[in-house]
């Protein structure tokens, strides 16, 4: 077996703040082959963006990072230079964002900026970068893509504007593309055709994909494998069909309880909540996360919790098989 | 963008005339002009024979229009006091304050820009700090006093800089650190806010992940967003150093423009007064225009507004 296009291995990060330090993303473990298509879920805060922000260099000062690994096709990212750091990015590995509508710079032209991620990676000339802009544009779905290299970004909608941050994250063919919820901020007519177009072009050019969201029908539909996220650690992880069929954490079949899945759920029943908030991160963080919200929690959680693995399939929690059985789920 | 130029172009011209109309009638609103040049012990017939040697006794709408129409032919009619044509006195003196005026806006902005770059790229540093300081003081120290201690210091004790005058290059060195000093907080603090604000939006962070180094991001990508608002500062205080070098120009003896108002206000000499005033809105006019086409060119959704 080849070895994983993208290798993580405990990947933490702190925030220093007011009254301690914010431990945001605690021992993430994960591997993506080539022409796979990672869906990472998890509520707001935690630590979805973070994590791929990590990935590709671009946190903010003040979070500090560290890893015992991090390597994308054998280049330790923890170590690299930023010149190196800047070469992979844009070039063989691109970013997709969550909001369309301010993520293109204002005053350049649509045309200016597809070229430019180009022209920083590659030596060639103004006009074959916007050669290559033309062909992108067509290949992302937008008609008239000659003409509309001269228009500026307030000229366009927000779904084009999004099909635009696609097509300018492909120009260089990267390896790694990863979507930190390119469809949240878009009607929900266009939500399914972008991603869509960012599926199938995955597949067509072969891309590794990072898809962060927090649409399980979406997982559903294009996941290979999938992490879930919570309260900063990676609760549960493994291949699409697993999680779907068998999720063991309880944080995940939770989760799943909240959304209406054909065939799962009985019409007329009431979809599940999980009760409870997440914890504070900030000081020291130990035992499962999930805890103050869990039906089966017991004493024990609040000390070490024990990986369990089976084949790809990992998630955290002091049951072998996340549950406690001297009872039955609360909610169920 | 030409429809742009030409929609600002003709907004200027009617700004123009309608200046030119206010600071006509305003003059007039300020007293009897006759009865002031008469002098204080001059008779009542006296008094009327000026008004109508002048021609103040016609209606004021007529006045407007005869004076505007010379003005457009560039004759201001002839100085009350130096009995020479206003134009030629006023063309002797502009040179100085146009001079002033671009040594002091430049100043102004090749100090105030990078420093407000370099605040907003480390906020709260020591570069931060003393520019913080900088500005403060700047805008706290009025123009007459921090002129005259560096006449104290540079041209008394240690005698570096001629302390007044307009001969050589080396005289301007001092008129224009106090007045682009006048003009520098606040194009530095904009500068700084600006930087600060887009440098934190998500159009900066996309020019990474892109692999843009710092430089590009900082000035192609940043800068270009962030000087937009100071470009119309620049050009207000443009206007305002052009015709507001007043203080600056009587402290070190430079016989500009200026000056030459401020004598003429004193000696009632009406059609100096009356021509200065209409060149200094001119040139806030012509630099607001100058300004917004800058703008239009940098900022591509004000040219479609």
């Amino acid at each position: 077996m080849t070895d994983p296009l993208l290798s993580v291995r405990n990947l933490t990060m702190d925030i220093p703040v007011g009254g301690g330090t914010l431990h945001a993303v605690r021992g993430i473990d994960f591997d993506l082959n080539r022409g796979e298509t990672l869906c990472i879920v998890g509520e707001s805060g935690s630590g979805k963006s973070l994590t791929s922000l990590a990935l590709m260099g671009l946190l903010g000062k003040g979070i500090q990072r560290s890893a015992d690994r991090m390597t994308f096709d054998g280049i330790e990212l923890t170590k690299a230079s930023k010149r190196q750091m800047r070469a992979l990015r844009g070039g063989r590995m691109s970013m997709i964002f969550q909001e369309p509508m301010t993520s293109l710079n204002p005053a350049y032209t649509i045309g200016d900026q597809l070229a430019e991620a180009l022209l920083l990676h590659r030596t060639v000339t103004r006009e074959q970068a916007r050669a290559r802009a033309v062909e992108l544009l067509e290949k992302v779905g937008i008609t008239a893509a000659e003409s509309r290299l001269s228009q500026y970004p307030h000229q366009l909608s927000g779904g084009l504007r999004q099909r635009v941050m696609i097509a300018m994250a492909l120009m260089c063919e990267p390896e790694l593309i990863i979507a930190d919820e390119p469809t949240t901020a878009l009607d929900v007519t266009i939500q399914a055709q972008i991603l869509r177009l960012l599926y199938d072009l995955g597949r067509e050019m072969n891309m590794a994909m990072i898809l962060i969201t927090h649409d399980l029908g979406v997982v559903a539909r294009v996941a290979d494998k999938v992490a879930v996220m919570y309260a900063g650690e990676l609760v549960e992880t493994g291949p699409v069909a697993e999680i779907f069929n068998t999720p063991s954490h309880p944080y995940t079949r939770g989760l799943l309880r909240c959304i209406p899945l054909p065939g799962k759920t009985e019409r007329g029943k009431s979809l599940g909540t999980i009760p409870g908030i997440v914890p504070s991160l900030v000081g020291s963080v130990e035992g499962c996360v999930f805890r103050t919200r869990c039906p089966h929690a017991t004493m024990e959680c609040r000390g070490a919790i024990p990986q369990h693995h089976d084949g790809e399939h990992a998630f955290r929690c002091i049951f072998a098989d996340g549950k406690r059985h001297s009872d039955k789920e609360l909610t169920a | 963008m030409l429809q742009f130029i030409l929609k600002r172009l003709g907004l200027a011209v009617l700004v123009a005339f309608t200046v030119s109309f206010i600071s006509f009638s305003l003059l007039f609103l300020s007293g009897d002009p006759a009865a002031a040049l008469a002098g204080e012990t001059a008779s009542g017939e006296d008094i009327e024979a000026i008004r109508r040697l002048y021609g103040f006794d016609r209606p004021m709408l007529v006045q407007y229009g005869d004076w505007l129409m010379s003005a457009l032919r560039g004759d201001f009619g002839e100085s009350y006091y130096f009995k020479l044509p206003v134009a030629s006195l006023i063309g002797d003196r502009l040179g100085v304050t146009m001079l002033l005026g671009v040594c002091g806006i430049s100043f102004a902005l090749l100090t105030a820009v990078p420093l407000g770059v370099v605040a907003a790229i480390r906020p709260n540093s020591i570069i931060d700090r003393i520019a913080l300081f900088l500005s403060v003081a700047g805008q706290a120290m009025p123009s007459f006093w921090f002129g005259l201690i560096l006449i104290v210091v540079f041209a008394i004790q240690l005698g570096w800089l001629p302390p007044s005058g307009a001969a050589t290059w080396k005289h301007f060195i001092m008129p224009t650190i106090v007045l682009g000093y006048y003009a520098m907080p606040a194009i530095m603090r904009l500068t700084r806010a600006g930087m600060l604000d887009v440098l934190s939006s998500d159009y900066i962070r996309t020019a990474r992940a892109k692999g843009a180094n710092e430089t590009r991001v900082l000035f192609r990508h940043a800068l270009r967003n962030a000087i937009i608002p100071v470009v119309s500062l620049a050009a207000v205080q443009m206007g305002f150093m052009l015709g507001g070098s007043i203080v600056v120009e009587s402290i070190f003896a430079l016989h500009g423009a200026g000056y030459l108002a401020w004598e003429s206000i004193a000696r009632n000499d009406l059609p100096t007064v009356q021509a200065l005033i209409l060149i200094f809105s001119m040139f806030y006019i012509v630099f607001t225009f100058l300004a917004d086409v800058l703008n239009a060119w940098l900022d591509p959704r004000m040219r479609s507004s």
